[in-house]
């Protein structure tokens, strides 16, 4: 059982140590990763993803239950506590979807009786996130960017269904996000997302704030920002429903615009 | 001295696998000698020795299958290796005929693929990929971890005793485990082998003869329909 995950801090793109103390993820905490492109997050989540062990550039250690992490979890995807949602909009392989899945399903879930049942979870997952549905015999090279995503959220969630969940700027993939992050967090894990979106971050117990690729800061969520999350929460309920409707290619009506005042 | 030879597809990542694992071995104080063998040109020599130091060399195979020109060639370069001090000889090789495969008893065989080919890729390579020691998957930094843990499987399915490693080998990400395992293997011997069977019978094809048909052809042969068999004296 994975109840925390540590991550020994190593040194930043010059070279120079950074954060000096260790960062903690508690089971049930939510974490974002937050800084300005190029500034290392991605590297930082994929860091926790390898299990890194100082050999990666930069020099990062991730502990388990405050111990080195089994070998076994690196090498065997049955055992990996970890899904990670990377910002890849394309799949590369042109199995259909229900093959791939089916076969995704046989390496995470050893148990083989339920696999149809959970290629289907998976399935309806993802539909609740995308615009169109996704037709489970096309191959995964013909699904769209947003298709793409909300295929891999809902695999993540269903299939690999792990103790960990790392998420790569989720916002940025033209899903339903508020729908994803309801979803996912229906279950008790620890949630980490790279994000520039201040829902997100204002749910989060703490932000870890990268810069020139060192963990430069670690804010934890304050009263005031609290306070102001459920604001922040209205505002951006607002904004997607308006979203939405241009999605639908229908009107603005001063109904729906006078929610945003 | 060790020997470890390193096969794939074209691109898939050997130079830098290989880059990773001599700037390794260096901070280990072992000398590696490198030697390429491609069909018709490589740089890999020059840019390895002018980065690194190390005595390289490199052969065109020309007409013959770079896996076949391993075999001939290998017997001298490993002289060579040794009369250089070196402790590890690497060899990469771009093994194209995927019937054969180049690995020697006695020495690491390394097959290199990446996790961005085609998803049957491992279906396609034959000896190459089943005679390995190791398969090494670059690229895990271009796909999601759903396909690149699928792509494993597919490598697991067609090549059960095969060790697999994934890497970055643009970064060196996940190399220390593959030089761990480079280190530790056995010093080479007299009289090694070819691992597993080369593929059945002198070829006429591959020794100039261009008619087309069966009947035209020696050795082994086959007809459209049903098995191969053997044609001559
Ligand atoms: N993103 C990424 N690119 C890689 C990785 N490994 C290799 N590459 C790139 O892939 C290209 C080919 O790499 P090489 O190491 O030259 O491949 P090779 O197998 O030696 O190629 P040949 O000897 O020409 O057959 C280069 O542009 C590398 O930078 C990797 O793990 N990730
Ligand atoms: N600590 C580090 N040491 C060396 N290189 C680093 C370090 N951190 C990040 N890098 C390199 O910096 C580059 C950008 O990092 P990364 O992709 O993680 O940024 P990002 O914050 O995710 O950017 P984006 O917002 O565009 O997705 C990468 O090439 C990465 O390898
Ligand atoms: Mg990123
Ligand atoms: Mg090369
Ligand atoms: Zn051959």
């Amino acid at each position: 059982m994975v109840k925390s995950i540590t991550i020994l801090p190593g040194s930043n793109r010059q070279g120079n140590p950074e954060f000096k103390e260790s960062i903690e993820l508690k089971m049930g905490n939510v974490i974002s990763i937050v800084g300005p492109t190029g500034s290392g997050k991605t590297t930082l989540i994929n860091d926790i993803e390898l299990l890194s062990d100082g050999t990666t550039p930069t020099g990062r250690r991730i502990l388990i239950n405050n111990a080195l992490p089994p070998a076994d979890y690196r090498n065997n995807p049955s055992r990996n506590p970890i899904a990670l949602i990377t910002q890849h909009t394309t799949f590369l392989s042109d199995l259909p979807v229900h093959e791939f899945l089916f076969m995704h399903a046989r390496i995470r879930n050893k148990n083989d009786q339920h696999v149809s049942e959970l290629i289907q979870k998976t399935i309806d997952f993802a539909n609740q996130l995308t615009g169109e549905p996704i037709i489970t015999n096309s191959k995964m090279t013909e699904l769209s960017g947003g298709q793409t995503r909300a295929l891999l959220i809902a695999d993540a969630a269903v299939i690999c269904d792990t103790p960990v969940v790392l998420l790569d700027e989720v916002e940025n993939a033209g899903i339903h996000r508020t729908r994803a992050l309801e979803l996912l967090r229906r279950h008790e894990k620890i949630f980490v997302f790279v994000t520039h979106d201040p829902r997100i971050a204002l749910l989060s117990d703490f932000r870890v704030i990268m810069k020139e690729g060192g963990i430069a800061q670690v804010l934890y969520t304050n009263h005031v920002e609290r306070d102001f999350a459920e604001r922040v929460t209205k505002l951006d309920d607002v904004l997607g429903s308006l979203r939405e409707i241009i999605r639908k290619g229908e009107r603005l009506t001063t109904e729906a615009l006078e929610g945003v005042l | 001295m060790k020997l470890c030879i390193c096969a794939g597809p074209a691109t898939t990542g050997k130079t830098s696998v290989l880059r990773h694992v001599i700037k390794k071995l260096i901070t280990m104080n072992l000398k590696s000698a490198y030697l390429k063998i491609d069909v018709q040109y490589a740089e890999e020599d020059e840019l390895l020795a002018s980065e690194f130091g190390i005595p390289t060399r490199k052969i065109y195979s020309g007409e013959l299958c770079p896996d076949h020109c391993n075999v001939v060639v290998l017997g001298e370069t490993l002289e060579w290796a040794q009369s250089v001090s070196s402790d590890i000889l690497l060899v990469e090789t771009a093994g194209l005929c995927l019937r054969c495969s180049p690995y020697v008893d006695g020495g690491m065989g390394i097959i290199v693929l990446e996790a961005t080919s085609g998803i049957n890729l491992p279906l396609k390579v034959g000896p190459m990929l089943s005679l390995a020691d190791t398969a090494v998957i670059t690229k895990i930094d271009r796909v999601s971890q759903a396909e690149r843990e699928v792509f494993r499987m597919r490598i697991q399915d067609v090549a059960p005793s095969v060790r697999i490693r994934e890497v970055n080998a643009l970064h060196g990400i996940g190399i220390d485990p593959l030089v761990e395992q480079i280190t530790q293997m056995g010093d080479i011997h007299e009289n090694m082998l070819l691992r597993g069977n080369p593929p059945v019978g002198t070829c006429t094809i591959c020794v100039g003869k261009k008619e087309i048909g069966w009947k035209q052809h020696f050795g082994i042969v086959r007809k459209l329909h049903g098995e191969v068999f053997y044609q001559g004296e």
